[in-house]
């Protein structure tokens, strides 16, 4: 089989030591995590874990079970890359002054669709969100003016369907009031 | 730690009235709600207050002073497995927390109900590196089934009443509550409520009837079906349920070394052992059933030798509590989630009443010839050098597959679990999963103290009796009614098979040189007869059963001798080797 990107998903407690607990399946299969973001989801008091892997589908499935065995963890799911609705977020930091040489670098941005953030005397930082290839290539673009600084945000995504794995979870805890 | 109550749990049991005291006092006094009356630990600084406190209630709780953390956990195994009831055990921070992680990776992989209350450093010293301080939770987690650190006594009743709560339910394991010093000092009013449900936790998935339906209807169908039963049917204490599933359908049925046991050895329709080791029979024809149903078992790699090459004409069915099994090893054609013991009621309702005799004689046939090139040599050496099967022969005669047979690791395990006679469920103890030598004498403690009225034979090896060996200073305070049994070969044993068979005959640091065991066991208080010739071996092994309490015994036997049937690793379970 195959390795393809999936996104996994984990609707869970929200309490200290699940992260570990979660990360440590896949140390155990050394499965490289590309990119993990935890954040409060759409139901009250339930947390959600976004993590972004290449793997193969029966690889996957197999993690997302042992996620979901975890005591703590209300369901597990993944998605293929079709299925989801996902962005990243890129911030790049370069000197003042390459935007004083003339307006190649607005048009950059313009083209990219990305944003100046702030403008300082010294520094400008310039925000983008898309697909790693677009935040990469804003970055490929803004390098022969000097990056200070370039920070990417791990992939968040929602599933492209109405209802998605979280409506099991509410459907669950409605059992449970 | 995060709180506890976002995991809202709905307790049915009546609180107790609330009372103002000790944490370490709480502690206690939980155990005695969880009907525990045996707790193996090993005390220390930050564990001293619950020590304290159990001293208040010695009549009660009988603690059992291990002579090493180890084992300690190791009895707490023995005594859960035997009892089928939740093992306890106690240790202080840093090291005696360290010390019980083998046990509990072994409770993890054999699906054995434990807590381990591990005492830590005062929470205001926690990340200081103090004195004696690790990170239990951060150690302990991809070894345990839940773990949670306690740092003021309010959270101990959830905590505790959590943690007995995950062990035992579902597909059981162990579980770690860390509690620091200071939560065991402090003083709150004390109210405790069993748990009986937590909220993101499905300890027993819904029973799927339609699944159940495709898997009856597979089974009516099917010419050649076979069962592979594990450990799954002890824990779900469907024995009786077993038993009339497959009598009902007549299907040839063969044990995982953790299942030996869930059925007595001599019924017609117990064809023998699977794995590396297993019998002949079950191994080869594992690749010619047309329908292969597991139950309670999960297809661990000695079981299945090469994936690629096991069972692939077979239709599976899967009777599994733990979702995570179904299709991690053998994919399941139809997985039937739930309870060993409502699955196979509901199963049974369905099929026909059927029998095999055809599929069963060939099974029987495979038995005979392993009888002729194995067994009977093995049970009856032609040769003066004692062998294991012969004094595991005599045990069987003697108790008449009455005893409790815990074993160690190695090549005594593997005869021990091949030819010991079984009548009772709860009857095999081995460290199946992990393999972990040195569990053989301290779990044989926690059997006996666990199930007092039966009789129980820890058979162990000359290399992990060494492993654990101070335990007999265990037996001397506590006085189980253990009887160890030294198989000793002077080498590690199973090992050297190895070098033998596969590296050439490089006997690489498999020899032993050991020390003067008979010395020893006296040093340690405990009667003890050695074994040199055939002709001492019946009356020392009658004097050893009969005998009312600990016993030790040691037979020399053969130095070189192996363990057949094989499956080499990376084989398939059809190339099973008979010599
Ligand atoms: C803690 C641990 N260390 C190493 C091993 C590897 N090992 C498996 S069997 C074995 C030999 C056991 O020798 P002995 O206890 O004398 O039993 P025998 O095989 O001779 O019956 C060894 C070293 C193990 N299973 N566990």
């Amino acid at each position: 089989m195959e390795k393809q990107e999936f996104t996994i998903t984990a609707y869970t407690e929200n309490h200290v030591g699940l992260l570990h607990r979660i990360t440590i399946i896949f140390t155990k299969r050394k499965i490289n995590i590309e990119s993990l973001t935890t954040s409060e989801s759409e139901m009250e008091g339930v947390h959600r874990f976004t993590i972004a892997v290449t793997e193969t589908e029966e690889q996957v499935q197999k993690v997302v079970k042992q996620i979901e065995k975890h005591v703590e963890v209300l369901k597990a799911g993944y998605y293929k890359k079709k299925e989801v609705v996902q962005q990243e977020l890129a911030l790049y930091k370069i000197p003042t002054e390459s935007l004083t040489n003339g307006l190649e670098v607005e048009r950059i941005v313009r083209e990219h669709n990305a944003r100046f953030l702030t403008i300082e005397r010294d520094f400008v930082v310039i925000e983008k969100s898309g697909y790693k290839r677009e935040t990469k290539a804003l970055f490929d673009e803004l390098r022969p003016f000097g990056i200070n600084e370039f920070v990417r945000s791990g992939r968040i995504a929602v599933a492209r369907q109405q209802h998605g794995l979280g409506h099991d979870v509410e459907e669950m805890l409605m059992a449970e009031a | 730690m995060g709180t506890l109550e976002a995991t809202e749990t709905k307790n049915k049991t009546a609180p107790s009235a609330p009372e103002r005291i000790k944490g370490s006092e709480a502690i206690v006094r939980i155990l005695l709600e969880e009907g525990v009356d045996t707790a193996f630990g090993y005390p220390g600084g930050a564990i001293m207050p619950v020590y304290d406190a159990l001293y208040d209630h010695q009549e009660k709780i009988k603690h059992v002073l291990a002579r090493h953390e180890q084992g300690a956990i190791h009895a707490a195994q023995g005594y859960a497995r035997a009892s089928g009831k939740v093992g306890v055990c106690l240790a202080t921070s840093g090291p005696g927390a360290t010390n019980l992680i083998t046990g509990i990776a072994d409770a993890q992989i054999d699906s054995t109900p434990v807590v381990c209350i591990t005492g830590q450093v005062a929470a205001s010293l926690l990340g200081s590196d103090a004195f004696q301080e690790t990170d239990v939770i951060g150690i302990s987690m991809p070894v345990t089934k839940w773990n949670y650190q306690v740092t003021s006594a309010a959270e101990i009743p959830e905590a505790l009443s959590k943690a007995f709560y995950i062990a035992r339910s579902g597909r059981p394991g162990p579980v770690v509550v860390d509690i620091t010093k200071n939560a065991q000092f402090e003083e709150f009013d004390f109210e405790y409520k069993k748990t009986t449900h937590i909220r993101s936790y499905v300890p027993v998935p819904k029973l799927d009837m339609e699944k159940v339906k495709e898997a009856a209807e597979a089974i009516d169908n099917a010419k050649r079906p076979y069962i592979l039963f594990g450990q799954g049917v002890i824990l779900g204490n469907a024995e009786k349920e077993f038993k009339t599933f497959i009598e009902k359908t007549g299907i040839p049925s063969a044990w995982t070394i953790m299942g030996l046991s869930a059925l007595e050895t001599d019924h017609p329709l117990n064809v023998g052992m699977l794995g590396m080791h297993g019998n002949y029979g079950p191994n080869l024809l594992t690749n010619e059933c047309d329908v292969l149903i597991a139950i309670g078992m999960r297809f661990d790699d000695r079981v299945t030798g090469n994936l690629d090459k096991y069972a692939k004409q077979a239709k599976v069915i899967h009777l599994e509590i733990d979702p995570a099994e179904i299709d991690k090893n053998v994919p399941a054609d139809i997985p039937v989630l739930g309870d060993a013991k409502e699955s196979l009621i509901e199963l049974t309702k369905l099929v026909k009443p059927n029998s095999h005799e055809e599929w069963l004689q060939r099974f029987r046939d495979c038995d005979a010839m392993e009888q002729e090139k194995v067994i009977k040599e093995e049970l009856n050496p032609n040769t003066e050098i004692l062998s294991m099967g012969e004094v595991v022969r005599i045990i069987n005669e003697k108790t008449q597959g009455d005893a409790i047979i815990v074993t160690d690791v190695g090549q005594h395990q593997m005869v021990a679990c091949r030819y010991s006679k079984f009548t009772k469920s709860k009857s095999n103890i081995t460290s199946g999963g992990l393999g972990t030598m040195g569990f053989g004498l301290p779990a044989g403690i926690g059997a006996a103290l666990g199930a007092p009225d039966r009789t129980v034979i820890s058979i162990v090896g000359d290399g992990g009796l060494q492993m654990t060996i101070q335990e007999l200073a265990t037996i001397y305070q506590t006085k189980p009614k253990v009887k160890v049994l030294l198989l000793n070969n002077e080498f590690l044993g199973m090992v050297r098979q190895w070098q033998q068979l596969f590296f050439d005959k490089r006997y690489s640091s498999t020899e032993m040189i050991n020390p003067d065991f008979q010395t020893l066991a006296k040093g340690f208080y405990i009667p003890t007869n050695k074994v040199t010739e055939r002709e001492n071996l019946e009356a020392a092994i009658e004097e050893f059963i009969d005998y009312d309490g600990a016993y030790f015994l040691e037979v020399m036997v053969g130095k070189e001798n192996n363990v057949f049937p094989m499956v080499p690793s990376g084989s398939g379970v059809a190339e099973i080797r008979l010599e």
